[in-house]
């Protein structure tokens, strides 16, 4: 049982309740296991129980169970992502609110596996040297009623150390900052998100671009970029 | 493992089919129970299961076929294990006297050619960009069909087609068979059409009554090949359709399926990726009524938006960083 560990772990033994209201989606079956899709939604818990200060995210029977960490600051506590998978395993959102209480969401999600232990194609083919750390981003109006949304994927081979002889080597922080230079949300990511990580977020009520997204990898290579509204 | 591999994985978990109504039960273990169907002049079809890739089938869900003339038997496709091919081997030599002489896969797909290991003996034929699809993907077919068939696989080892075949016009003992290469759901698609009797075996491009499996496919050279076959059977060149997955059938019903349903899932990639869905959000969408009785509903929706979307996605994103807003 990797349960107790996570507990242990992630939520230093804290107290906890399971919330309908932490939204936490993934397919029944991993087709891909190097891109399984994660949806996380946990509008309906911050209506009821106030602030989130952050949502840390874990698959238990993965080899590397912390998937990422993120702090909503400003931004809906909304979150899209896919992830690398080993095995079956749950999915889980782990909560922390400002007043220091846990809820806790989750999923199963089924898998052939080998997901993490595997090279990506663009360290497969060596091409990732080519784009390492770079943008592409699109902001879309109204995806989900009233909000901007910004989509954004970050090219980088996000190694997870488990392949013979290729350490891991993957982004670690990402910080947006609004054109009144106030961090708009913050992630902090771990070697399961897949390779050239596309990450969906919802930017909040009244976003002001342009934005700017900073961010670092495990090697201290600097992510650094302009994004227009 | 290579990432094409994973690849493979994905596409061998899947391929319910809905055939005419074959072994709709559990198979005694180890006997397919394969009964050749004659459909024309000196040509029979084995039908697959109306199901799922299963334990109880089998994993037996593929359409085969042999025509039999004066030049010998010419064997397509030889199902999901060396116990198929051992077993289609029998049930060809109790239906005609001819000796087969050689066995044709019609694409790079573990059910199309996994039974060669019973008929090494042969020439094994398939499209050259089929062989190295088969060479590269073989190892991780097994692994698959190993977890998802169990016993059924016993002793079962990819042995993949060994020529490779030029498309064109060929007299085979009076048969006046013409091999076509199209592409789309796979990069090498084969069909073979029968100008003797009107028969096309289709391959993997048409499916009937199923949703069509995708891991492997482009959707517009995919609808553009069907374009070509719908061509065929309004000229009168096929009469009789014989798709891989699925019933044999009489004229455009299973290419006009396999056309709505690709069309449909274009679009919806397309205006999907446009409004700025995520993938979990497209998985989540609803399917129109008339896709949502087809066999294989809706974990072959998945599969096809799991592989297809991310192809979709990219192109609406924006290098260098310059977010364009687009909104309703």
């Amino acid at each position: 049982m990797q349960w107790p560990v996570i507990r242990r772990k992630f939520m230093a033994m804290a107290p906890f309740t399971l919330s309908e209201e932490v939204i936490v989606k993934g397919p029944e079956f991993a087709e891909d296991a190097m891109n399984v899709p994660i949806w996380i939604d946990a509008r309906a818990l911050q209506r009821s129980m106030g602030p989130i200060d952050r949502i840390v995210v874990v698959a238990d029977r993965n080899p590397i169970q912390h998937v990422l960490d993120f702090e909503p600051l400003g931004s809906w506590p909304v979150l899209a992502f896919r992830i690398r998978m080993e095995q079956g395993s749950p999915v889980r959102a782990l909560v922390k609110m400002k007043d220091g209480r846990w809820f806790v969401g989750q999923t199963w999600v089924n898998a052939a596996g080998g997901g993490c232990t595997v090279p990506g194609a663009s360290r497969a083919d060596g091409s990732w040297s080519r784009t390492l750390n770079q943008v592409q981003a699109r902001v879309f109006r109204n995806v989900l009623e009233g909000g901007t949304r910004l989509r954004l994927r970050v090219m980088h081979p996000m190694d997870t150390g488990l392949v013979n002889g290729i350490p891991a080597f993957h982004i670690e922080q990402l910080e947006l900052r609004d054109a009144h230079d106030t961090a708009v949300w913050r992630l902090h990511l771990h070697e399961p998100v897949s390779e050239n990580p596309l990450i969906t977020l919802e930017l909040g009520d009244q976003p002001q671009g342009p934005w700017h997204l900073t961010g670092r990898d495990n090697n201290g290579n600097r992510i650094d970029e302009r994004l227009k509204a | 493992m290579s990432c094409r591999k994973v690849w493979a994985l994905g596409w061998a978990l899947v391929c319910a089919i809905s055939a005419a109504g074959v072994q709709a039960a559990d198979l005694p273990a180890g006997d397919y129970q394969l009964q050749p169907r004659a459909i024309a002049a000196q040509t029979w079809v084995i039908e697959g299961a109306v199901e799922d890739f299963s334990r109880a089938n089998g994993c037996n869900i593929i359409n085969t076929g042999f025509i039999a003339s004066d030049e010998g038997v010419l064997v397509i496709n030889t199902g999901p294990s060396w116990l198929y091919g051992q077993q289609q081997r029998a049930a060809i030599a109790r239906t005609v006297p001819q000796k087969p002489s050689r066995v044709v896969a019609l694409n790079l797909h573990p059910d199309y050619f996994f039974g060669n290991q019973a008929w090494a003996d042969l020439p094994l034929l398939a499209l050259s960009g089929t062989l190295a699809g088969m060479q590269a993907e073989g190892k991780a077919y097994e692994d698959n069909l190993y977890r998802l068939c169990g016993d059924w696989m016993k002793g079962s080892e990819s042995t993949p087609a060994r020529q490779s075949l030029t498309p064109g016009r060929q007299d085979w003992g009076g048969h006046r068979l013409e091999w076509v290469r199209l592409d789309g759901h796979t990069g090498d698609d084969l069909l073979l059409m029968d100008h003797s009797t009107g028969v096309l075996f289709a391959g993997g491009l048409v499916f009937a009554d199923r949703v069509p499996t995708a891991p492997h496919a482009r959707l517009l050279p995919w609808i553009k090949s069907l374009r070509t076959v719908q061509g065929w059977i309004d000229q009168g060149l096929v009469r009789t359709v014989v798709p891989s997955h699925g019933p044999v059938h009489a004229g455009r019903k299973g290419v006009d399926q396999t056309l709505d349903w690709l069309q449909w899932l274009h679009e919806r990639l397309q205006s999907s990726a446009a409004q700025g869905l995520d993938l979990s959000e497209v998985l989540r969408l609803s399917i129109p009524e008339r896709f949502a009785r087809w066999a294989a509903m809706p974990a072959e929706y998945t599969r096809s938006v799991t592989y297809l979307y991310p192809q979709y996605e990219n192109a609406q994103l924006v290098w260098p960083a310059a977010p364009v807003a687009t909104g309703r």
